[in-house]
């Protein structure tokens, strides 16, 4: 149920910025690119994402039905992944019916088909990717708390600031030398999104959602309730 | 030995929720576990079932170390926690089913019908777990606990909430198991201890007070209900 209307959301609103909101509308940008679409999906994923994973670990804590699964023969591993890969499912669904975005404007392209097929592909792996890097976060936010709203703010919080915290860093006077802005989503995303899928890219965000998986792993291992 | 329990101790924090207990049992035997609220008994249960691991000391389940070997041991055990937490939104079968696929058995359909009729389940067997009666939730988690055929019960007060007429039932239940599982129930109602117990461990503040057969028991103190002795056995120290 969080699911469907999650996703809804999801499209709806991505629907209004891309065609509607003259802003952000494609049709007033002139331009045949899904360029809105990649920089409006993150800033959606960064409410919606906590909103679907808030609920997974919490709330089992909170009715006690953890105890069922643990007292099960499930090491805590089996628990964490299989939250994680229901969660990025649910992230699957929400992104593979803008695929049709990309119909659209392959056809309202003039000439047909004027589009950057290279950097769109690169766009939707990363965008998948970053979706990856939140549901860790918004896992390990539900592993702290047994309440979901603080696991929805903490999750919020934690992936803003993992996406854009590090490069507003980076700009202050005093840091510019130090490449904060490699720590932080924002830029692997953009590296990404230019269609060139780099390793380095690739492995930073798979660390980055092991990182988060194993605290998780870590702080479900520890039993303080 | 199916449950091997030796100088099991658990502290949270400062506090000593049980201290260097040890017990066995053995198969085809009820255990009663018997104590005041907060004497450790639940704390004894989960650690035997994996959830939380011990202080210091050892505990075995059919031969397997709870904390080592503790996927063994949770295939080997069934267990219905005191809370009964169940997934409220979820079909009794569907949940039934869910935890059939956990522990891969080979024919679940097969095994759920039986559990079903087992527990007497049948006549809400179409409900969801949140329209049950707490009555029949308490089964579920009774046939969630016994669906993978375990060797070993820990059953937290499996009776509470349960009216009169499925008291009856579920006893006889639990008896019927009891020939050939080890099984061990915590419960505050002493007549239940008289219908199906074979073995009594009394503790009190983390301590075992008295570990004996219930006809030993009832034989050390002459003429004394079960209640009685209980009280006795319990109260000096609080």
């Amino acid at each position: 149920m969080v699911a469907y209307i999650t996703i809804g959301a999801f499209l709806l609103v991505l629907g209004l910025f891309l065609w509607v909101f003259p802003e952000s509308s494609i049709l007033e940008y002139g331009y045949s690119g899904l360029d809105s679409l990649f920089s409006t999906a993150p800033y959606l994923f960064m409410f919606l994402i906590p909103a679907v994973t808030m609920r997974s670990l919490a709330e089992e804590r909170k009715e006690g039905t953890f105890e069922l699964l643990a007292t099960r023969p499930l090491t805590d591993w089996q628990i964490i992944i299989g939250k994680y890969l229901a969660c990025l499912l649910i992230v699957l669904f929400a992104l593979l019916p803008t695929l049709i975005y990309y119909y659209t404007v392959y056809t309202l392209g003039n000439p047909v088909g004027n589009i950057d097929t290279g950097a769109v592909i690169g766009s939707y792996i990363g965008l998948f990717l970053l979706g990856g890097a939140f549901v860790a976060i918004g896992i390990f936010a539900s592993s702290i708390t047994n309440n979901q709203i603080i696991a929805f703010t903490i999750a919020v919080f934690l992936c803003f600031f993992a996406f854009s915290g590090f490069d507003s860093l980076s700009q202050m006077l005093s840091l510019q030398s130090y490449g904060l802005e490699n720590f932080g989503i924002n830029e692997h995303y953009q590296s990404i999104s230019r269609g060139v899928l780099d390793t380095r890219d690739l492995l930073y965000f798979l660390s980055f959602i092991a990182v988060f998986v194993a605290t998780t792993k870590t702080i479900l291992g520890g039993r303080k309730w | 030995m199916s449950i091997q329990v030796t100088d099991l101790t658990k502290l949270y924090g400062k506090q000593k929720a049980i201290d260097a207990i040890s017990f066995s049992t053995q198969p085809g035997k009820v255990t009663g576990f018997l104590g005041p609220n907060g004497a450790g008994k639940s704390t004894t249960m989960k650690i035997l079932t994996g959830f939380i691991p011990q202080t210091s000391g050892t505990a075995t389940v059919c031969g397997f170390d709870v904390v080592t070997q503790s996927q063994e041991v949770k295939r080997s055990v069934g267990y219905l926690p005191e809370t009964n937490p169940q997934y409220l939104e979820m079909y009794v079968k569907e949940s039934l089913a869910f935890i059939a696929e956990i522990h891969k058995l080979h024919n679940p359909a097969k095994r759920i019908a039986e559990v079903i009729e087992q527990t007497g389940l049948g006549p809400e067997q179409h409900k969801k777990i949140g329209q049950l009666s707490k009555g029949y939730r308490q089964r579920v988690g009774l046939a969630q606990a016994i669906i993978h055929d375990p060797q070993v019960l820990i059953l937290d007060e499996p009776t509470s909430g349960l009216d009169p007429n499925q008291l009856v039932g579920i006893r006889q239940l639990i008896r019927e198991l009891g020939q050939t599982k080890t099984i061990i129930l915590s419960t505050h109602i002493m007549q239940e201890v008289d219908a199906v117990c074979d073995d009594v461990i009394i503790i009190n503040q983390g301590k075992i007070v008295a570990s004996d057969t219930l006809q030993g028991i009832k034989d050390g103190h002459k003429g004394k209900t079960m209640e009685q002795i209980f009280i006795s056995l319990t109260s000096s120290s609080v």
